[in-house]
């Protein structure tokens, strides 16, 4: 599965963890979430960097208490139709303040990309090479958004005040 | 109306230009049905029985004479030349190709049309009071709500992709004509003790194989609150809403299971945490939204002008329309004229291309160009001055749309059943056109007064049936068409869900039921006006069963 950042495929510095395998030194992981809980005081003084997956059934205020140590939120979309990681990751990024990578993992398909990245999310294990390749494209596919989310872009609804572009009123359609 | 802007068209051509995308990857097998299939859904395309499928939204039921154009082009063009309007207030067409789909909602694009969140795991096309903006007993516009958290909704980061679909009502009079409480949310907006206006916030109706009428979990929530508190019910609901089975997937499922109480107590933790964010609503926010519902320069006009009076002594037939299809507009001199997609024989809710052609040009004659949709799967034209109303009925009486039956017997909602669709156990439309076949004598149906009956084809409820004063619905008995009759179902402000009278009827006998009931009525009720749904309320459903029951 490609892994892209910042618009690029790039390669994964992270190893996975298992549930009950020892964690390797030195190298980054990304641990199970249950384990990452049980053994956190642990994982988080270790000498790389440390990341957790995050079932899609749990709250995310459960990792609050570590949100400084990690390095990494992968969160999980075990279907495309499967949408809880996006409250997830909106909660993560806007309520708790988590700024390290933020990444989505599972059935992610080019048609969420836009979705995942107003949902604050930044890295994408992209099911499919042809939509890893087409993703600056597919990212860029809409240039409005009604509501204001974690991306940080004004939506329609400010713009029209702020009259950016300028709003041209129509004859009644 | 509402006047779309450059940032609504770009969003508009923008998910074309998506879907159309999607169609060909479809096409060239790069996706799988299933991965498509939820793409597609929330442009409102199914994939049905014969053909595919597209439900295009009309957003609270307003259309401008040049969407309604619109639409009857693309039934002519794309489909078979006619569409069915829909209890959602939209407009669907069953025989269109998947490869030129994207090219109709291209065109349907060009007038700020699409098939947006018609269908699909999402938050769907708002409905409203169709009579929205010229009802005499508003408090204020709904629309003008409905389009602020419509917009708010429309392709939502985080809602996209919820447990199952989630409908949003609003209403603004004390009569529901929006059917609130049975939707995933309904907010009616009113005025408290202290004068203030804000949302009574409903939660958790439906009907489908579990029917419930929602809940109300905060009665009352000030404007500023709206779109936070929406954004703080749906996060619940997405969060913990079932994934695990399709059929307990709705809102209705997790207030059931948790308890009204414990929902409202989730929603109103994570409210707190967002209500004073950038959701809350700053007035320039709304008053730009207000600013683009236009509203016709109306002329000072005098009601009941004489030459009404004249012909309702004169023609028994304009009579017979204008107190049926005739009601009260809030500006002197003018009516909302209701349009009957009911003629006996026909299809509820279907129109073809020309009859959209012509009302729309009627509606750019007698009623400023607008054209609402209705729930119960009528067209209403909602500023027409009185002094019109002659000449408007001999041209709608052409047109096949002034059947005077609105409310009553034969004005029947009906899903599109096993004729057209996938889902459906039985047959809906034929059941209808017989039952109106049977109440064809006007004199009957004016006799038996307000009466909504309405069917679904299977479980799923899409005809309403649960809340039809008599309620039909559809199921499969060892291959066999088999129907169960409801009685006492309302969807209105005092909301209730029908009582089952006993065991299924094969197909042949349900219109000879539904006459037993209209003669037990008749015989029952107290006084010529006392309405069926109110003699029903007062005996039970027993005498009705009992007469239905002795002779089968």
């Amino acid at each position: 599965m490609p892994l892209v950042k910042a618009g690029q495929i790039v390669n994964d510095p992270y190893v996975r963890a298992l549930d009950d395998a020892p964690i390797p030194d030195g190298v980054p992981v990304i641990a199970p979430g249950p384990r990452f809980l049980s053994d956190a005081s642990e994982l988080v003084v270790r000498d790389a960097p440390i990341g957790v997956l995050w079932p899609n059934d749990r709250r995310v205020a459960e990792l609050e208490p570590w949100l400084d140590d990690l390095s990494l939120v992968a969160l999980d979309f075990p279907k495309f139709r499967d949408g809880r990681a996006y409250s997830q990751a909106r909660l993560l990024r806007e309520r708790y303040g988590f700024r390290c990578e933020l990444r989505a993992t599972g059935d992610i398909l080019r048609d969420q990309f836009q979705f995942l990245l107003r949902a604050g999310f930044d890295s994408f294990e992209v099911k499919k090479p042809a939509d890893a390749r087409v993703f600056a494209e597919a990212a860029a596919r809409f240039s409005v958004f009604y509501q204001p989310s974690a991306d940080g872009r004004l939506p329609a609804l400010r713009r029209r005040l702020q009259g950016a572009p300028a709003v041209r009123v129509h004859d009644a359609v | 109306m509402y006047v779309y802007d450059d940032l609504d068209r770009t969003l508009v051509t923008e998910r074309v230009a998506e879907f159309r995308d999607q169609v060909a990857r479809r096409l060239s097998g790069e996706l799988t049905e299933d991965e498509f299939k939820p793409l597609r859904l929330m442009n409102g395309v199914y994939l049905q029985l014969h053909a595919y499928m597209l439900r295009t939204a009309i957003p609270y039921g307003t259309l401008s004479s040049a969407q309604l154009r619109m639409l009857a082009h693309v039934a002519r063009r794309y489909d078979r030349g006619y569409g069915h309007f829909t209890t959602r207030q939209n407009i669907q067409y069953h025989w269109i190709k998947l490869e030129e789909l994207p090219d109709a909602m291209a065109d349907l694009a060009r007038v700020g049309m699409h098939g947006m969140q018609t269908s699909g795991n999402c938050v769907r096309n708002l409905t409203t009071d169709q009579w929205a903006g010229v009802a005499p007993d508003e408090i204020e516009d709904p629309r003008i709500w409905a389009e602020l958290v419509r917009q708010h909704v429309t392709l939502h980061p985080e809602f996209s992709f919820l447990p199952r679909k989630f409908k949003i009502a609003v209403g603004a009079s004390s009569r529901d004509r929006a059917a609130l409480r049975i939707h995933d949310l309904g907010l009616r907006l009113h005025r408290n003790g202290a004068g203030e206006l804000g949302f009574e916030v409903m939660v958790g109706g439906g009907l489908g194989r579990t029917p419930f009428l929602a809940k109300t979990i905060k009665a009352f929530l000030r404007k500023r609150d709206v779109l936070s508190y929406v954004e703080a019910i749906l996060r619940t609901y997405n969060e913990f809403g079932r994934r695990d089975n399709i059929y307990k997937a709705r809102i209705k499922i997790l207030v059931h299971e948790l308890g009204p109480e414990a929902f409202a107590k989730e929603v109103e933790t994570e409210w707190q945490n967002i209500k004073d964010g950038a959701l809350a609503l700053d007035p320039a926010v709304f008053a730009e939204i207000a600013g683009r519902f236009l509203y016709p320069a109306y002329a000072r006009l005098d009601d009941n002008p004489q030459e009404l009076a004249q012909l309702r002594r004169a023609d028994a037939g304009f009579e017979a329309w204008m107190g049926n299809s005739v009601a009260n507009h809030k500006v002197p001199g003018y009516s909302i004229v209701t349009l009957s997609l009911k003629p006996e024989g026909g299809t509820p809710g279907d129109a073809t291309a020309d009859q959209m052609d012509a009302v729309a040009d009627l509606a750019d004659h007698y009623s400023f160009g607008e054209i609402r949709v209705g729930h119960e799967q009528n067209l209403c034209l909602p500023h027409v001055a009185q002094r019109d109303l002659p000449e408007l009925w001999r041209a709608l009486e052409a047109v096949g749309v002034a059947t005077p039956n609105v409310g009553l017997v034969s004005d029947i909602i009906s899903c599109p059943g096993l004729d057209y669709c996938s889902l459906a156990n039985t047959r809906s439309i034929p059941i209808a056109q017989e039952i109106a076949r049977r109440f064809h004598d006007r004199d009957l149906a004016r006799q038996l007064g307000r009466l909504h009956i309405n069917i679904s084809g299977c479980i799923n409820a899409c005809g309403h049936h649960h809340v039809g004063h008599i309620g039909i619905l559809g199921v499969e008995k060892n291959g066999e068409e088999f129907y169960q009759i409801t009685l006492g179902g309302k969807a209105d402000e005092d909301a209730k869900l029908g009582m089952l009278i006993g065991p299924a009827v094969p197909y042949a006998q349900v219109a000879d039921v539904v006459e037993d009931i209209a003669a037990a009525y008749i015989e029952l009720r107290e006084r010529p006006d006392e309405l069926f749904i109110d003699t029903v309320k007062r005996t039970g459903v027993e005498p009705f069963k009992e007469r239905v029951y002795a002779a089968r």
